[in-house]
């Protein structure tokens, strides 16, 4: 079946739904979502969302874009941090708006808080000029994420959008250089899809369920990320993943950084608030990157609870008032799933897999990037975590993602617009879903074969333990090859599910060589990059080299494997400088 | 440990109707119900359908009756239940579409009619409006709301007649009603102010008793029912 559209958006998150809202009222658009689209992953975002709306304090546009590019690692593109921060403001008021339902301030303006790197100049006692955290997080209690992406939905249902929910992407049609739609499989009844359209929008989320802690839903299979990839987009600076400070122990499930925020400390074994020897300046609200870091090296050294793999986040001293008003759904994820009442007992924590500051390579409106000279793929955009811009370099900090999704929606929404109104339909080559029905046919004819968890499994255990928080030559190059021989193996995958209906096993299978197709990337990234910078860390070249890897990365499937390419980085106002805090 | 989930199946393409069957499996004390289920899926019979995403009670997806009661798979652990026999269907009521997979889109359907959305009619300032905390607070736990319906699917009023909005699109209305943003009040109370609207909720409390995020939905009901009789007087 053919479903012709103006737009198709696919993912029904931050980024996907701020464009719907955008575009929907000039274009014809249908949005294609897995999920139902209120249960997308950015509805589990806590914190906050960050703008220097200055509600709270004093704060400057210019303060949220330094502390954006030293977060960066210096590696973020820093025209587009700048432009990033300043439509900050007016994106969070547009959303207000909209119906968010914000926490709010004495005056009954939007309430905020503070978040790790996210800093003031004050000039201290002798006169001198430091930073200090900042009230800039724009936050309702800690379901941020949550009640934006509800009225996002919302605004869409007033405007008719037309959603394919339930229906999972398979392949992209880019055709002479242009993309002409796409085709997805309807879950509910197994059957395949054509969607022509005049542009294709991808805000398909991130990729940390290559990982096995992860905070991550089970839809961040990067499936957009690997769709792309395998449609000969190139990848950027996927090397950079994220590993977050506070995962709930053992799972992984987040911990917001909000509880930070809020005056949580870090305590080791010893009772040590143990940030202090790592950033005596903000301790725990230091960059993600730092902070993960940190509690990695405290457990590695053995000073984890009892000897343990996590340490502990105290919010015993903030009061029972307190984490009800500001951290109430924190509060019940640690009764639910590790029996601790915060109020009384500290939390256990782990660094998890969290975000994916690489993806597919994108301009400062949207367009998807061919080439590292910057060449537009007509008719393809993306924004949010599937993209890099870059805004988040090496590291991003917290609360700029929900701002990264908004912005870029926003933004993105507005090239369309403009782009939609001069664009025709091109033709679709000659059967365009034949590649997806002989993949489907090959699956459903298997009558034994390789366990498709298995190699899920090793997969997400090897790259927590050899691509993680700390890496080196040896690990790197031991996980392309299990990576290689997985992939060899993924080729006899088996099937064992027969039916259309809801064939979850089925999604599963292609998720999984998704996650197999990206994963290639981060480690041959991560491998030839012989630095540490941001959330990739290098044991065995244990700096930061900016004479010779001040660069991001741009990694193109060819057949002869993952051939990268290299573009500078933007670089205007801030020169790179040591990192401390 | 051993535990025995005994899960209601039913597959369109060939059973006429549903039936139970027993897994026991080895699962630690802290593993989900979702964990459970995986189990069973990548271990046992990968046909076994269910609704998931973000695995910690935030995304709504994996709203199912355990034991008798509408719950999230996600936010229950084994250790939480006495007996390690674990009975799991899908949501009552709804049509099933595969095992514990049944049909939202009527509920959706029902979100909708309560015009689920802000309406303001006056112009916004270059700024936020401003709301105050005590008119936020009015609004706290209504808008925590994640969609999953087990509320819905817990109520006998709607069991009982199928045109009920239900509790979960009522507390969608109550959340912009007393939204203090919201110019359309009227509007959305001459949608709930039926027959098959507010007052055919009876004050049951299924709701409230199985709601994943605590949110007292008879209260918001009843707040709603009030600004009805007021409006009449």
């Amino acid at each position: 079946m053919i479903h012709k559209h103006d737009l198709i958006i696919v993912g029904a998150g931050l980024a996907g739904l701020r464009a719907a809202v955008e575009t929907s009222q000039y274009a014809d658009v249908g949005v294609i979502s897995k999920l139902f689209p209120t249960r997308s992953h950015s509805g589990a975002a806590q914190g906050g969302i960050a703008a220097a709306l200055g509600n709270e304090e004093h704060d400057k546009v210019e303060w949220h874009v330094f502390d954006s590019v030293k977060g960066s690692d210096y590696l973020g593109d820093q025209d587009a941090i700048e432009m990033m921060c300043g439509e900050a403001p007016d994106a969070i008021y547009e959303l207000e708006h909209l119906g968010v339902p914000f926490s709010r301030t004495k005056e009954g303006k939007i309430a905020q808080r503070q978040f790790g790197g996210h800093t003031k100049e004050v000039i201290d006692e002798n006169g001198n000029s430091k930073r200090i955290p900042v009230l800039r997080a724009c936050y309702s209690a800690d379901r941020t994420g949550h009640v934006i992406l509800h009225t996002l939905y919302e605004q869409c249902v007033k405007r008719n959008v037309r959603f394919y929910a339930e229906y999972f992407i398979l392949s992209l049609i880019i055709d002479d250089g242009v993309c002409k739609g796409l085709t997805a499989f309807n879950l509910r009844d197994g059957e395949i899809h054509t969607f022509h359209a005049k542009a294709v929008m991808f805000g398909t989320g991130g990729y940390g369920r290559a990982y096995r802690v992860t905070s991550n839903a089970y839809a961040n299979s990067g499936d957009g990320v690997a769709i792309a990839f395998r449609a000969g987009i190139p990848l950027e600076d996927m090397e950079f993943v994220q590993f977050h400070p506070t995962g709930l122990y053992p799972l992984g499930i987040l911990v917001t950084e909000g509880a930070r925020g809020e005056g949580g400390y870090l305590v080791n074994n010893d009772g040590d608030r143990f940030m202090k020897n790592y950033a005596p300046t903000v301790m725990e609200l230091a960059p993600r990157d730092m902070v993960t870091r940190s509690i990695q090296t405290e457990i590695n050294e053995g000073r984890g609870i009892n000897g343990g793999d996590f340490v502990n986040l105290d919010l015993t001293h903030l009061g029972a008032a307190k984490l009800k008003e500001r951290l109430p759904e924190i509060t019940g994820f640690a009764k639910t799933y590790a029996g601790i009442d915060p109020v009384k007992q500290p939390i256990p924590i782990l660094p998890t897999a969290h975000y994916s500051m690489g993806g597919i390579p994108t301009d400062l409106y949207g367009h998807v990037l061919a080439d590292e000279k910057g060449t537009i793929v007509k008719g393809f955009y993306a924004a949010g975590e599937c993209a890099c811009v870059s805004v988040h370099g090496a590291n991003r900090l917290g609360t700029n993602s929900l701002l990264d999704a908004v912005v870029h929606g926003r933004r993105t929404g507005k090239t369309l617009v403009k782009y939609l109104r001069e664009a025709e339909f091109s033709p679709l080559p000659d059967d365009a879903e034949k590649k997806d029905r002989e993949m489907f046919a090959n699956l459903y004819g298997t009558s034994s074969g390789e366990n498709a968890d298995k190699i899920r499994l090793r997969l997400k255990e090897e790259m927590t333990n050899k691509c993680g928080v700390f890496r080196n030559e040896k690990d790197l190059n031991s996980m392309l090859d299990t990576i290689h021989e997985l992939e060899h193996k993924f080729k006899n995958v088996h099937l064992s599910c027969k039916g259309k209906v809801f064939n979850t096993e089925l999604m599963e299978i292609i998720e999984l060589g998704n996650l197999l197709e990206f994963s290639d990337a981060i480690v041959t990234g991560a491998l030839a990059r012989q630095e540490c910078r941001g959330a990739h860390w290098r044991t065995d070249h244990p700096k930061r080299d900016d004479v010779n890897w001040l660069k991001h990365t741009i990694a193109f499937k060819t057949e002869k494997g993952i051939e990268l390419k290299y573009k500078p980085v933007v670089i205007n106002k801030y020169q790179p400088q040591e990192r401390k805090y | 440990m051993k535990v025995t989930l005994s899960i209601k199946r039913f597959d369109p393409e060939k059973d006429e109707k549903p039936y139970r069957k027993e897994y026991t499996i080895d699962v630690e004390p802290t593993f989900r119900i979702l964990d459970c289920l995986d189990k069973v899926k990548w271990d046992i019979d990968g046909g076994l359908a269910y609704r998931r995403s973000c695995s910690h009670g935030i995304c709504g997806s994996d709203a199912m009756m355990i034991n008798g009661k509408n719950m999230l798979a996600c936010q229950v652990l084994v250790q939480d239940f006495k007996k390690k026999y674990i009975k799991i269907d899908p949501l009552p009521s709804l049509p099933i579409i595969k095992d514990l997979i049944v049909d939202m889109d009527g509920f959706f359907a029902k979100y909708e009619v309560v015009k689920p959305y802000l309406i303001s009619k006056t112009q916004p300032p270059v700024k936020e409006r401003y709301q105050s905390q005590e008119d936020r607070a009015l609004i706290d736990e209504a808008v925590n709301c994640i969609l999953c319906g087990a509320c819905s699917a817990s109520c006998p009023s709607l069991w009982s007649n199928d045109a009920y909005l239900g509790p979960a699109a009522m507390l969608k209305a109550y959340r912009f009603v007393f939204d203090s943003r919201d110019d359309a009040q009227a509007e959305r109370l001459d949608v709930v102010d039926t027959p098959d609207g507010l007052w055919r909720c009876h004050t049951i409390f299924n709701c409230v008793e199985v709601c994943p995020k605590e949110i007292n939905i008879t209260w918001h009901l009843s707040q709603l029912k009030k600004k009805c009789a007021m409006r009449e007087l």
